[in-house]
């Protein structure tokens, strides 16, 4: 009996509770990330789906009679949306798939599963800190589920949460008001999301540095070990300075300080009794200088996982590996450099805009670098077209179109025209959703099978794909259109109130419907996922993809420890199709002349 | 730093940089008292505190005898300390117009409220 | 307890980096905590460039309680360096020596900082009252909080988790280390607080 299988025996003795509800296996961790920030990704999308309504057929009561009732008549007055619930549907749709959604589930879930094992380690550097990671996510997730119930509703100064709008919104002028107000709960909320993130970065980078097995050197590792560690750099470094702003809001706040109220301001006719002296816009850089890594943070993981699907179902190498690496490394760099151009239209001179506008479009480069080498790898490829990398392959070009868009928005005088409207949504959405949330369909796809020992249904997969990439587009598109045409984003009536907006006006419902429908098409992924658990075709062997990297190495699903041998790298990670080799792959830890 | 063989000659350089942080703090609040004029105080202030702080991290913290990726790490996180406060000034700096900046309202006017 | 997968480099360093791993993770924690404090530093700066009137720290704190407070952790710096010495020369006593030398400071920073702030509060001196009063406040609660959770990490270092000197001492040794580089951040933190906040002349 070996070592591991001895410890894997071993740890079936331990209690359920430490087993599967306070493990500090990664595995586990990761899974209890995938399914948490799964179901809040789902909650999020239901917010945006009910803001639809809204926004195609404004001011008409909502036909789901329940839903309406149960909501109550302090947010839907006679099944009408009420301005404010509507803004804590944006806020908190925003919030809650960012921070509760996309990242956990991008770093926290398939960072935690994969990352160790890619690196040939048996678990995160810190298994306990890991644990601990992912209780702090979930309170916080409770946290800002509860600001919906608190008086006067959930945050709803948009997730950008500028002041002095987030500052004054309180249903009351006690302490006990402002204590539990949306608002308040959010910042309280973040704090403990933020914790959780440096805490999980801190495990991520230790391990990738610390634990790599032999033979595993840097230029070895597969790329998405790389994005990884640049996400994990931009958490740490980028996330402090929004705590901070955060610790100074809640002040403001709750303790009344103006860290983010100018002097002279003025609120519903009368002159706030503030202290005065301090920066609204102070807020905007301190949020802004993490919330522009933070959208690296988002991408990364994607642009890690479509590279080794793409790499895997090619069956031939990645193009320009080094090209990669350091295009990522010095993305990662300028992140930190570039957060302004969210706040071209602040008042800000000239110089800062050129410059902002500069690194701006020097970022734009090593995403191009990225983009165009994933599209070079599939020349002369063989590809398989497997449910993962449909997803990965749709992701190309969707990402192209939010990278494209992009650029005129990081331009200062075309900003001008786009900024704030839906041109703005338009584009973050094409890089996040048929982006980075496709990407992340794609590893699920990809993954599953080595978690649970059986593929999801295939002929669903493709039904959840082609729906998926078809209503996406319907719900996204033609918000460019409606942004080109000047419809401002955040507007209560979509814009019905307003002469320009007329002749887009119709798109709302295109929009809405196509929301709906991408809703009804992610049910079938659903299903799929709980029943593949159990009864999905089983797979043929520890390595269904006959893919190279160390995770595939694995019993299945791997037992605590990981790996039956210590294993030892002997090439690099993209080994497919080698000449003169019998099989059309060479795992990383084959011996050489296996 | 964990096969280190005596302690005492460690022992005394700690208390040594312990002496010379507390002469430190004796100098720095006599400085405050002596009327420097705002731009000298702060720069005395900085580079006392910086003295300081570099014994603290240097010897205490043992960072003369780590290992270089730390030194790596510091400084990438003392560059982003750097752009996040210098381009902050900047941005305060080039405003447009307004006097007062970013830090008052604009005067309150009578407005007329469109309907 | 889980089962007892090892994970290398938590006592001994890794050959090519030289680090292990709890090293690492609280240089890398440590880092994170620079841009805390940096944000709140450069709101500081911001602040005052941008006041038409800014005080001397004279004038509304307490210098010769903040330079108390100040050599109290300068104290519990060396006496924290002086445990983890102790430890690296197999000496258990003075460890728990040094280490609740340490503990006692700390606890003394908190008492007079209490009393610092409550001074405050009778003469009406709120976080409300002023920016240099939010900044002030807002910078020293949280290098506060920051010292409670060093006793926190010390105490339990000094009575419970003394068991693993028994059955792991390099490590237990290691834990210590760590530790005390958190414990050194936060005197420097303090290092850069006080001229700042109480020595700077105002305008």
């Amino acid at each position: 009996m070996t070592d591991a299988h001895h410890d894997a025996e071993h740890h079936d003795d331990i209690s359920f509770i430490r087993k599967w509800i306070f493990s500090t296996d990664h595995k586990t961790i990761g899974l209890q990330y995938g399914i948490t920030s799964l179901c809040f990704l789902f909650f999020g999308f239901c917010l945006v789906m009910l803001m639809r309504w809204q926004l195609a057929y404004p001011m008409k009561p909502l036909p789901i009679g329940f839903l309406a009732n149960w909501l109550g008549e302090l947010r839907m007055p006679g099944g009408v949306m009420a301005p404010e619930f509507y803004n804590q549907l944006g806020a908190m749709h925003g919030t809650i798939m960012v921070f509760l959604g996309v990242v956990p589930l991008a770093v926290g879930a398939f960072g935690n599963y994969v990352v160790p094992l890619q690196v040939g380690a048996q678990d995160m550097a810190f298994p306990k800190l890991n644990m601990a990671s992912y209780w702090v996510y979930f309170i916080g997730g409770v946290v800002m589920l509860a600001s919906f119930f608190v008086p006067g509703g959930a945050a709803q100064s948009g997730w950008t949460s500028y002041s002095p709008l987030a500052n004054i919104t309180v249903p009351g002028n006690d302490f006990w008001s402002r204590l539990l107000s949306g608002q308040t709960v959010w910042l309280i909320g973040m704090v403990f999301l933020i914790t959780s993130s440096l805490l999980g970065s801190i495990n991520t980078i230790t391990t990738i540095i610390q634990l790599r097995a032999k033979g595993l050197t840097w230029m070895r590792l597969p790329f998405f070990v790389w994005a990884q560690l640049v996400t994990g750099f931009l958490l740490l470094l980028a996330f402090p300075p929004l705590e901070a702003a955060g610790v100074m809001q809640l002040m403001d706040r709750v303790a009344g300080t103006s860290f983010f109220l100018p002097t002279g301001l003025v609120v519903s006719g009368k002159e706030l009794l503030v202290s005065g002296g301090g920066s609204a816009l102070l807020w905007q850089h301190l949020f802004w200088f993490l919330a522009h890594p933070e959208v690296y943070v988002l991408i990364l993981p994607a642009l890690g996982i479509v590279a080794e699907i793409i790499a895997n179902n090619t069956r031939k190498p990645l193009w320009g590996y080094k090209s990669l690496v350091y295009s990522v490394v010095f993305l990662g760099f300028m992140s930190f450099v570039v957060w302004a151009h969210h706040m071209f239209l602040t008042g800000m001179g000239t110089t800062i805009n050129a410059f902002f506008q500069t690194t701006t479009m020097i970022i734009s480069v090593p995403s191009i670098v990225i983009l165009t080498a994933l599209i070079l790898s599939l020349w002369g490829g063989s590809i398989r077209f497997t449910v993962s990398m449909l997803f990965a392959l749709a992701f190309l070009p969707m990402f192209g179109i939010g990278g494209l868009t992009g650029l005129p928005l990081g331009l200062a005088s075309a900003d001008i025209h786009l900024h704030d409207t839906y041109y703005v949504i338009g584009h973050f959405h094409y890089v996040v959703a048929p982006g980075t949330l496709f990407a992340l369909f794609a590893g699920i796809y990809y993954w599953f099978p080595k978690a649970t020992g059986r593929h999801m249904n295939d002929a669903l997969g493709r039904i959840h794909f082609w729906g998926s990439l078809i209503f996406i587009n319907g719900v996204f598109l033609p918000m460019f259109i409606q942004g080109m045409a000047g419809v401002s984003r955040r507007l209560y009536d979509g814009g019905t109130t307003y002469l320009h907006a007329q002749d887009v006006l119709a798109l709302n419902k295109v929009m809405s419907h196509s929301a709906w429908a991408l809703g009804v098409v992610q049910l079938v992924f659903i299903v799929n996922f709980f029943w593949s658990i159990f009864r999905g075709r089983q797979v043929a062997n520890d390595n269904p993809w006959d893919a190279t990297t160390l995770e595939w190495a694995t019993p299945t699903p791997p037992p605590h420890g990981n790996f039956t041998h210590v294993p030892e790298v002997h090439r690099g990670p993209y080994e497919y199709s080698p000449p003169g080799a019998k099989r059309d792959f060479a795992p990383q830890h084959l011996p050489e002349d296996a | 730093m964990s096969d280190h063989t005596s302690g005492t000659s460690h022992i005394k350089t700690y208390l040594a940089i312990g002496a010379a942080l507390l002469g430190g703090t004796i100098v720095t609040v006599l400085a405050a008292k002596v009327h420097l004029g705002i731009i000298l105080g702060i720069i005395v202030a900085i580079i006392i505190a910086s003295i300081k702080g570099w014994l603290v991290a240097g010897y205490f913290m043992h960072l003369l005898h780590e290992r270089k990726g730390i030194y790596w790490l510091l400084a990438l996180t003392g560059v982003f300390l750097v752009v996040m406060v210098g381009l902050l000034l900047w941005t305060y700096g080039d405003q447009q117009g307004t006097p007062h900046g970013i830090f008052q309202a604009p005067a309150h006017k009578e407005t007329t409220h469109v309907p | 307890m889980s089962a007892a997968i090892e994970i290398p480099y938590n006592t001994t360093e890794r050959p090519d980096t030289g680090l292990y791993n709890a090293k690492l993770g609280v240089w890398l924690f440590l880092a994170s905590e620079v841009m805390l404090f940096g944000a709140l530093f450069s709101t500081y700066v911001l602040l005052r460039v941008n006041a038409e009137v800014w005080p001397t720290g004279a004038q509304i704190l307490n210098i010769p309680l903040a330079t108390l407070n100040t050599v109290i952790l300068i104290l519990s710096s060396v006496t924290v360096v002086m445990s983890w010495t102790s430890l690296k020369m197999n000496n258990l006593a003075r460890y728990k020596l040094f280490m609740g030398l340490t503990l006692l400071c700390a606890l003394g920073f908190l008492v007079v900082k209490t009393f610092e702030y409550r001074a405050k509060f009778e003469h009406g001196l709120l976080p409300s009252t002023s920016t240099f009063l939010a900044i002030y406040f807002t910078m020293t609660g949280l290098h506060g909080l920051h010292v409670i959770g060093g006793i926190l990490v010390n105490f339990y270092l000094w009575l419970p988790g003394t068991k693993m000197w028994r059955t792991d001492p390099e490590r237990f040794t290691n834990r210590v280390e760590v530790a005390g580089l958190y414990w050194h951040f936060v005197d420097l933190v303090w290092i850069f607080l006080f001229p700042t906040l109480y020595l700077l002349p105002g305008k």
